[in-house]
């Protein structure tokens, strides 16, 4: 069975069509790259998935519910957690916090006025966990806005895990990178994706970084999916290339 | 440490204002009013401050406060206690009414709409003179002793029991709104403030939340404005008009509305000013103005935010 089916989603803002009649499934433990030049629809595309805002066309199902119109809060508790492609944290706040914050709601303590002395200890025990899985051990007590923009983006990736998804979204996770906040974010997503069969899917520009995690690769382009199969097929095929790899980088 | 001893030194001068407030050249009632607008701010300051959602219609749920208790005293039973609870009772339903309509507004379109509703009181209250007093206000009351059974608390004739009366009901809303901002819910409150999309997007339905941190605001709001009303013995429908809204605003923003004791610094400074500069120009609120601005040029965090750095609450 499918974990997230969408079915023909479309949607228009006024007169710009920004994402057209795109149907695509991934199943539980895949690692999916969604690829295309800017303006695709990418970002849109994954907008809708997450309940930033409605397709105006078209449905989606997650594990069996249909989420299409559903608040995103609601989503989340389903077990889908997104990043964004500008980085979305709490600026003045600690590594440690922002992950506490995070691990709290995912833990149903939103509405707690205070915690019990075992609750804080596991709460705890978990932000340290997710620290120490993102590589954040050193700066855990440093306010994020201080951190470098790598730290930033594995703060906000922590933050996603921190809620136990069934499934990650990353909006280019390694834009804006140099090469070694890359490789560092590319095992972290390899890690959750091969170690705790998270389903994962990732948009990306970075060609490296999508031959080298993705099981199954979807293009978009001006809205419209273009094409979908392994790297290797996406690699070979002529309407892609003609479309899209001949061009960037 | 440094946090603790300054809420130390903060809750002895409240405790033991009434003793050498006259030495320094001021009296009871004006300790008791700086307590009471203190209130005001920090209860607007749970949701500017620390939900980071800027009400500018306050002195509606603050005059409605202060009309419920004057009211109920007039009319219905002269009881303190019985005002008092009816004040804050209508307050906050009326704020738990609005919040729900507006909680989907931002910025400052839900500024605005908190102004034109609280307008909406004020045009009540001036214009029902038969109930409300009117433009003159709700005269021919005041607070009544209050029965404790085992004595009799007499905030009628005596000034000072009457501070400690106001200053016991400060310090249950303070720790409260410290517990509420130190626990689980109270960081939801933060996210919402640092990041609303984060927020969301961890969880968090943000309007629920919202509306719960602008219904407690309201809550302690009217509390305050029934016990400003208690301080006078009167109410005016001022206390229900925009540019009260606007004091509460200032004294938080003056005081330093990331810290949790800013609200009272500013509130403080702003009742010290009106009470000095009032008995010497009519123009005693562009000298205010002036003090706002200088502060804001020159400390944007407030008096107390820019004594230090950190921005989580710690009473
Ligand atoms: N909120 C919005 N309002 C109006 N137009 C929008 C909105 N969001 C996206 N668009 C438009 O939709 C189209 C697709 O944008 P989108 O951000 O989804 O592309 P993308 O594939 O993520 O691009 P990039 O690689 O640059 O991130 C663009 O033409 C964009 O201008
Ligand atoms: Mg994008």
């Amino acid at each position: 069975m499918s974990l997230l089916r969408v079915e023909g989603v479309s949607r228009s803002f006024g007169s710009v069509v920004a994402v057209k009649e795109v149907t695509m499934t991934v199943q539980p433990g895949e690692l999916r790259a969604v690829i295309g030049p800017n303006g695709a629809g990418k970002t849109t595309f994954f907008n809708m998935i997450s309940g930033f805002f409605p397709p105006t066309k078209g449905r989606i199902f997650f594990a069996d519910h249909e989420i299409t119109a559903m608040p995103s809060h609601r989503r989340v508790a389903l077990g889908i957690a997104r990043t964004f492609q500008i980085t979305e944290i709490f600026p003045e706040l600690t590594v440690r916090e922002n992950l506490r914050i995070a691990v709290e709601v995912a833990s149903k303590h939103r509405l707690s006025l205070w915690l019990s002395r075992e609750n804080e200890t596991r709460i705890e025990a978990r932000v340290a966990a997710l620290i120490e899985l993102g590589g954040l051990s050193a700066k855990a007590d440093r306010q994020v806005s201080e951190l470098t923009h790598g730290a930033q983006r594995a703060t906000e990736i922590m933050m996603a895990l921190a809620l136990e998804p069934r499934l990650l979204l990353l909006d280019e996770p390694t834009a804006g990178m140099g090469d070694d906040e890359t490789y560092h974010i590319v095992r972290l997503v390899r890690r959750l994706h091969k170690d705790q069969k998270l389903a994962i899917v990732l948009v990306e520009h970075d060609m490296r970084v999508i031959f080298n995690l993705a099981d199954r690769i979807t293009v978009l382009a001006e809205g419209s999916a273009l094409a979908e199969g392994t790297p290797d097929e996406i690699a070979k095929s002529e309407a892609v290339q003609a479309a899209y790899l001949g061009k960037v980088r | 440490m440094r946090k603790h001893w300054g809420s130390g030194v903060i809750w002895l001068l409240l405790f033991t204002m009434p003793f050498w407030m006259l030495a320094v050249g001021g009296y009871t009632e004006l300790a008791a009013r700086i307590v009471v607008l203190g209130l005001a701010a920090m209860a607007l300051n749970f949701l500017l401050g620390f939900t980071g959602v800027l009400s500018f219609g306050h002195a509606a749920y603050f005059g409605l406060g202060a009309y419920g208790v004057g009211m109920t005293i007039k009319y219905l039973f002269p009881s303190t206690a019985a005002g008092v609870v009816i004040g804050v009772a209508a307050g906050t339903l009326a704020g738990a009414i609005i919040g729900a309509l507006i909680v989907k507004l931002r910025g400052v379109y839900f500024a605005m709409v908190t102004i034109a509703f609280g307008q909406v009181f004020y045009f009540i209250a001036f214009r029902w003179n038969s109930v409300t007093g009117g433009d003159d206000g709700l005269t021919g009351w005041g607070r009544q002793p209050i029965n404790l059974g085992f004595t009799t608390l007499d905030i009628q004739g005596n000034d000072k029991a009457f501070y400690y009366f106001v200053l016991a009901l400060f310090t249950i809303s303070v720790a409260v709104m410290a517990l509420l901002l130190r626990g689980p819910f109270g960081r939801t409150l933060l996210a919402i403030r640092e990041n609303e999309r984060r927020a969301r997007f961890l969880g968090i339905p943000i309007e629920l939340h919202i509306w719960l941190s602008f219904v407690i605001s309201c809550f302690f709001a009217s509390l305050a404005g029934a016990l400003f009303a208690l301080v006078n013995n009167f109410t005016d429908p001022r206390f229900l008009r925009w540019d009260q809204s606007g004091t509460f605003v200032i004294m938080a923003v003056m005081g330093g509305m990331r810290s949790f004791w800013g609200p009272l610094m500013g509130a403080t400074v702003y009742v010290l000013l009106q009470d000095y500069l009032s008995s010497h120009t009519e123009n005693w609120m562009s000298f205010v103005g002036l003090v706002f601005v200088l502060v804001v040029l020159f400390f944007p965090r407030g008096i107390v935010g820019t004594a230090r750095t950190r921005t989580v609450a710690e009473p």
